[in-house]
């Protein structure tokens, strides 16, 4: 068994999760909604035991190396880190449906990485060459799947506040009566946020810290940092306008979503586009 | 007179106090902190200046879009943004301490009734021994409270962790510590680079402003090394630096590996390995050439760039070399050197010799046979210079910011009231934050009051 065929067996795992849960949202059995999760625990399961042999392999080729050093690593990772989010806050909060808007997000990161990336296994230059690389993409990508998390919510929150909009009684037996309140997609926004706040804060720190024990500049405004510190500002105004001047509702789902694209952006748009020192993500593609 | 310029310095510290201005202020920055990304920065590079319109380069320049974050107007912003961290902060912490110094006591009817989590029983005993009861359960529970006697009720309160609600503070402080943290940085702190060629040293740098500085010490590169994967990509570049103090090397800093990722620090000053290369200057390169039919071996020095004529009439010339080749050829490994060789009569050609690979010319069929000796080149190595000394600072500042934060995300003030009056004992419970997690113990509380023989 290689990790290459654990990892298209963890995006099989994904896209199977993902049309139970549609068939879920269709059909409002509750076993659908549980086979929904349970497929998408066994994909985590499938994907953690693939990372791990990934890792291993790296060794094996003399190149080891932790599995986050270009851009098909990171994107599993991200996948990962979303996935095992979600499967956070279902055990938590008990909101099953909230998957059929999260793990598309975790199924098209594998699809990308599987089909369009390179996927060897290459070894590391001198710069990546270092244990705060763990620290610093650990933090920044389970920072970046609170947001994910925080997305897809906030994309059912504004379903559901459409069609009350329309129709003042959500319809006992209709596809929105299996959504969450509005309430408490409303607050399960903020928490994801919460989450994911602090540990994009400790990505930067982390990130910071190596650039100044690597380079001796902690900050140097490129264009990867710069997006970061975009992000950080963008939740910033976010928790803000919530505390303070009380953003809740559309607002904040809004709000959530374009952070969440902002995120994106400085996660992929900024490697494609942009030039700078994490541009080695480039030269993957 | 007096009372417009009150009402105006009023209204200028309204105005930074705003959260409005806040809100403003993060999105402003957010926004505008993207044209630094997209346009370049610092030194323009000609084909960039070529590709744009001259009044585009005019107005761009003149806004200081090429040096964005230390233009006169982004900096403006981050003194606005420290200004209203702190007016924020200085409006609302008086309010925040009398919050923590002075606890309601009493909770008052219209309170009691807006609190969700509230619970009721009653009991028979004497409203004395209902209160010891109930301030032995809060203290073992919750807290120990604060018994008040009011309108022939006794009010208890018992709260916990009421300093979290300092948490968001402690984040604001943090940004102005890290603020104070990069200006130190910025005021007596410099970068720089230094470039040393194999056996010599340097005792000044090159700051990035262009001027020398002169470092106090001298540092010597004694050796320099490179290693390649199998694929050509470099594996790890590392010097090997002594630090010398007039004239001696300074004990615990001889020798020292320098790599990516490991630098070496003398005096608050880093020096970090960033590049390196083939100092050429006034170095020779050894060369034979010998002639397919025979004949005796000719032995050629020549510097990089130099055409030389052979015996028969050809010239040989040294285009480039290099000490590693595999980094371009990953299938070699060991000196080489393109050349450029015109037989008599002929056109000239270029091709590469190698050191570890004497056959490849002969395989070439040509009627001389060149070979690559190698060269007494020196390597140099590329270090970037940091002193900085608010780094500490700024470390402190992200420190704080972390515990801050989760100070203020994840602990909540949690306050609980116990009224004792007679035939009835009410319980009030509110929590500043996850209300949600906060109800389970308030639950928890009211099953074990429920069970209290009292």
């Amino acid at each position: 068994m290689t990790s290459s065929m654990l990892f298209n067996l963890t995006t099989l795992a994904y896209l199977a999760s993902m049309i139970i849960f549609f068939a879920f949202l269709a059909g409002k059995h509750k076993t659908v909604g549980l086979a929904g999760t349970c497929t998408a625990f066994v994909g985590l399961v499938l994907q953690t035991v693939a990372i791990a042999l990934r890792w291993k392999e790296s060794y094996d080729m003399g190149v080891g190396h932790a599995p986050l050093s270009n851009l098909y690593e990171s994107v599993v990772f991200f996948s990962w880190t979303i996935v095992l989010l979600y499967l956070f806050i279902d055990l938590k909060y008990k909101y099953r449906v909230v998957g059929a808007f999260v793990v598309p997000f975790a199924m098209l990161g594998m699809a990308w990485a599987q089909l369009g990336l390179n996927t060897g296994i290459e070894p590391l230059v001198p710069a990546l060459q270092s244990n705060w690389l763990l620290y610093h993409v650990v933090t920044c990508f389970l920072g970046y799947a609170a947001f994910a998390v925080a997305c897809g919510i906030s994309i059912m929150y504004i379903l559901r506040a459409r069609h009350e909009e329309g129709s003042t009684v959500v319809a006992a037996g209709g596809l929105m009566s299996m959504f969450p309140p509005t309430r408490v997609l409303d607050d399960l926004n903020y928490r994801a946020i919460m989450i994911g706040f602090p540990l994009l804060t400790l990505g930067i720190i982390t990130g910071a810290a190596w650039a100044n024990y690597a380079w001796g500049t902690y900050w140097s405004w490129d264009p990867k940092e710069t997006w970061s510190l975009i992000v950080w500002f963008v939740y910033a105004a976010f928790l803000h306008a919530r505390f303070t001047r009380g953003w809740v509702g559309k607002r904040a789902a809004w709000l959530s979503i374009i952070g969440f694209g902002a995120t994106i952006f400085c996660y992929l748009g900024v490697n494609l586009f942009l030039s700078g020192l994490h541009s080695y993500g480039n030269s993957k593609m | 007179m007096a009372t417009t310029h009150r009402s105006f310095a009023q209204s200028v510290w309204d105005f930074f106090c705003s959260l409005k201005l806040t809100i403003f202020l993060l999105i402003s920055l957010a926004l505008t902190s993207i044209i630094g990304t997209v346009l370049p920065q610092g030194q323009l590079a000609p084909e960039y200046v070529a590709s744009i319109s001259a009044l585009k380069l005019q107005i761009y320049s003149k806004l200081g879009f090429f040096d964005m974050y230390h233009s006169w107007w982004f900096i403006a912003l981050l003194y606005v943004f420290s200004l209203n961290l702190t007016a924020c902060s200085i409006k609302r912490l008086p309010h925040v301490f009398k919050f923590i110094s002075e606890p309601m006591l009493v909770l008052g009817d219209s309170l009691r009734n807006s609190f969700p989590l509230k619970h009721h029983v009653t009991f028979s005993g004497s409203l004395e021994s209902g209160r010891d009861a109930l301030a032995a359960f809060l203290k073992s529970e919750v807290a120990a409270p604060v018994v008040t006697e009011h309108n022939g009720e006794y009010h208890l309160f018992a709260q916990k962790n009421a300093w979290c609600r300092l948490g968001v503070y402690v984040v604001h402080l943090s940004i102005l510590v890290i603020f104070v943290g990069a200006i130190i940085g910025s005021l007596f702190g410099y970068k720089g680079f230094v470039a040393i060629v194999e056996g010599t040293g340097a005792s000044t740098i090159q700051t990035r402003s262009g001027m020398p500085m002169p470092l106090g010490f001298e540092l010597r590169c004694e050796k320099f090394n490179v290693d390649f994967y199998p694929t050509g990509a470099p594996k790890e570049f590392r010097s090997i630096l002594t630090v010398l103090e007039n004239g001696k090397p300074v004990p615990g800093y001889k020798d020292v590996k320098v790599i990516v990722n490991k630098p070496l620090s003398y005096k608050g000053i880093t020096f970090y390995q960033s590049s390196y290369g083939q100092s050429n200057e006034g170095s020779e390169h050894s060369l034979t050439v010998t002639a397919r039919s025979g004949g005796n071996e000719q032995h050629i020095t020549m510097h990089e760039g130099e055409q030389v004529p052979l015996k028969d009439g050809s010239t040989l010339k040294l285009l480039e070399s290099t000490q590693e080749v595999r980094q371009f050829m990953p299938e070699y490994s060991g000196p080489a050197a393109r050349i450029e060789l015109t037989p008599r009569g002929k056109a000239p050609q270029t091709f590469i010799v190698m050191k570890n690979f004497p056959d490849l010319s002969a395989q070439r069929g040509d009627e001389l046979i060149v070979h690559y000796e190698g060269t007494d080149a020196k390597m140099y190595t590329g270090l970037q210079v940091a002193k900085d000394p608010g780094v500490w600072v700024v470390w402190l500042g992200c420190l704080l910011m972390v515990v801050g934060l989760f100070i203020a995300f994840f602990m909540s003030h949690k306050r609980v009231w116990i009224i004792v009056s007679k035939g009835q004992v009410r319980m009030y419970g509110n929590a500043s934050k996850n209300q949600a997690a906060f109800q389970m113990q308030f639950d928890d509380l009211t099953g074990k009051l429920n069970d209290l023989k009292i």
